[in-house]
């Protein structure tokens, strides 16, 4: 008996603390988190069904080449089409244009005014909107978490002028801040840019988010500066810098992951609003928004230019979002009880 | 509470000029040389004639003296448009039954919906009404106002005949057609802030319901229908008030530029998207201080309901 306790308890000069085979293997945050999202079908299908639409505009030049055999800006009024034999132009007289042949290699979609394929312009607006959120993305986190950081590291002056900054920002109403600067940037320029384009939009975007994140970041810091683990760091001499970015950022991280799905969804969304008003992307660039814009200039007559466009966005942002919200799910670890 | 309410709007005020600066500045900024003169006079105008009105507005004079008499013009409700040439204030005034109507109707409509769908949710949690709750949260979340709208426009609208296409019709003049007019732009309006304001209250009441006061009212026999509404929902609505304050200001102060443009309502954001249109300054400076204002006041409201509901807070 007692020679069997004592067995136990004599430790094993060769193993290190935590690497005995008997004790179960240390499991991260993320594991765990993979572990729920594994399980979560729903949120799965979504996150898949994103990342076919993804691929799928990637291939727009592929499809406009390769099948449908016309660029994004090619077309005509004039143009013609033949399916089973029958020729027919793909607007008609009084200028609606068709609506989807299901004709992989003819106006699948169907046209627009312009005679232009909705299919590829679908495609390659796909690509134009996409590229704005994740424009807007990068810039909205990069720019929210370091002011939000360092507001709520240093307090003080520098958390005074960001917070009231970031209300005012607050206090215009964003659309229509966003339709100010992209008008002001395609009559005037502002700095370095003198015409909207993807990049410059995903920039406005992106800058009309920015609020939105360093507020509960600042929030988040603050409650973490007084921590201990911020002190033991202190304690041990290290500067400021080496503070927020080895200390404090790795325990933002689940807030990071949750926010930029959230503001990748509402970029877009954005974006599109932008594009409908008129004050996004210029013509003849194709984003959903502008296809959207054209499409109800001809009211009720070319439904398919709204409807078509509508649902892919739809679509996009809702599979974001149900993604984010699982990727939400999966890192809170009261999850379990809420389900 | 006076002290509260007197730094409150000290505050406000000081936040008003900073916004009214700053979008000064923004369309001094927008305009080539920071003039408007070339704009009002047009495209076929001499050098001469654009000096002259610069002259006339004021253009010429520092910038400071232009802002202080804008500013002035503003609150003396003598501002004129440049470019248009109407009073801003009148034209605010009759824009803004407009969008009072759409976001009164719209707030109570996604305010009634959102608790009940939100409770419903958080009661039945995990079960298939919380699952299909959810999904729909979602695709509210997702739809974009201007798409949504247009779905409303063209089935409701132009195929199924039910309701009018677009317009406005004033409540004074026919209330019934009013009302008839304004289903689509409430239904469009709404639907984001359903599924906003659902999950909020979803993931507020199931955070309550973990609460020691809750475990206290069932212990002492309260009925699970009154634990419900009298000590879980009065707290759990707290955010949701709060976001509800905030953004009602916002459509108030001509934020539902979309619904009101899809739908054809002149009123306050129609306004204001125009205004940036038109680069006209001092319409937009008008309502965006009208927005501002809205803002502000609306959130000291949000604080004072706090603390009537919460009776843990105490305004200082």
């Amino acid at each position: 008996m007692t020679t069997a306790i004592g067995s136990e308890i004599t430790f094993d000069d060769q193993s290190v603390p935590g690497g005995d085979e008997s004790l179960p293997p240390g499991v991260s945050v993320y594991a765990l988190a993979w572990r729920r999202l594994r399980r979560n079908w729903v949120a799965l299908f979504f996150g898949g069904l994103f990342l076919v639409i993804v691929v799928m505009c990637l291939l727009a030049p592929v499809y406009s080449a390769d099948i449908a055999h016309m660029n994004q800006t090619a077309g005509s009024p004039t143009s013609t089409i033949t399916i089973g034999g029958k020729q027919t132009f793909v607007t008609s007289a009084v200028g609606v244009p068709i609506g989807p042949t299901w004709h992989l290699g003819q106006y699948f979609l169907g046209a627009d005014e312009l005679g232009r394929n909705l299919a590829v312009r679908l495609l390659y607006g796909g690509r134009n909107s996409l590229a704005v959120g994740g424009i807007a993305m990068v810039l909205t986190m990069f720019f929210g978490v370091l002011l939000g950081v360092m507001a709520g590291f240093f307090r003080g002056a520098a958390d005074t002028i960001v917070t009231r900054v970031m209300d005012l920002i607050w206090a215009f109403p964003a659309i229509l801040l966003g339709i100010t600067l992209n008008i002001t940037i395609n009559i005037n320029g502002l700095g370095p840019f003198h015409h909207t384009t993807v990049v410059t939009t995903g920039i406005v975007v992106g800058f009309l988010f920015i609020p939105y994140v360093v507020r509960p970041i600042r929030a988040q810091v603050l409650t973490m500066r007084s921590r201990e683990f911020v002190d033991a760091a202190r304690q041990q001499g290290l500067g400021s810098v080496r503070i927020m970015l080895g200390e404090i950022l790795p325990n933002l991280s689940s807030e990071i992951l949750v926010f930029i799905p959230l503001i990748f969804a509402n970029a877009i969304i954005t974006e599109a609003a932008l594009d409908y008003l008129g004050a996004g992307l210029q013509p003849p660039t194709p984003s959903w928004g502008s296809i959207i814009q054209e499409g109800l200039q001809q009211f009720p007559a070319a439904f398919h230019l709204v409807l078509i466009p509508g649902i892919m966005l739809v679509l996009t942002v809702m599979s974001v979002n149900i993604f984010g919200d699982g990727v939400r799910d999966a890192l809170d670890p009261r999850a379990k009880v809420r389900t | 509470m006076a002290r509260f309410l007197a730094r409150r709007l000290l505050l406000a005020g000081l936040m008003l000029v900073v916004i009214s600066i700053a979008t000064f500045l923004l369309f001094v900024v927008a305009l080539p040389g920071g003039n408007p003169a070339p704009l009002i006079a047009g495209r076929l105008a001499t050098p001469a004639e654009v000096h002259l009105i610069s002259v006339r507005y004021g253009f010429d004079k520092p910038l400071w003296i232009q802002y202080i008499k804008t500013m002035a013009n503003i609150f003396n409700g003598s501002a004129y448009s440049y470019n248009q040439g109407f009073n801003v204030l009148t034209e605010i005034k009759d824009g803004f039954p407009v969008t009072l109507s759409l976001a009164l109707g719209a707030g109570f409509f996604w305010m009634l919906s959102s608790i009940a769908l939100g409770t419903i949710a958080a009661v039945r949690s995990g079960k298939y009404q919380d699952r299909v709750l959810t999904v729909l949260a979602m695709v509210g979340v997702s739809m974009p106002p201007f798409f949504f709208g247009s779905l409303v426009i063209y089935f409701l609208g132009y195929k199924a005949g039910i309701l009018p296409l677009q317009g406005y019709v004033s409540l004074v003049s026919n209330p019934a057609q009013w009302f008839w007019h304004l289903i689509g732009p409430w239904l469009t309006l709404s639907i984001l802030f359903i599924g906003f304001y659902s999950r909020v209250l979803r993931s507020s009441i199931l955070n309550a319901m973990s609460e020691d006061y809750v475990r206290t009212a069932r212990a002492k026999g309260l009925s699970e229908r009154r634990v419900l509404v009298k000590h879980i929902l009065r707290l759990s609505l707290l955010p949701v008030i709060s976001l509800f304050g905030l953004d009602m200001a916002q459509v108030i102060g001509g934020g539902a530029i979309l619904t009101e443009s899809v739908f054809g309502l002149h009123g306050v954001g129609y306004l204001a998207y125009e205004a940036v249109g038109n680069f006209d300054t001092v319409t937009l400076l008008e309502i965006v201080m009208l927005t501002a204002l809205a803002v502000v006041l609306m959130s000291a409201l949000i604080d004072i309901m706090y603390a009537v509901l919460d009776p843990r807070i105490r305004l200082t």
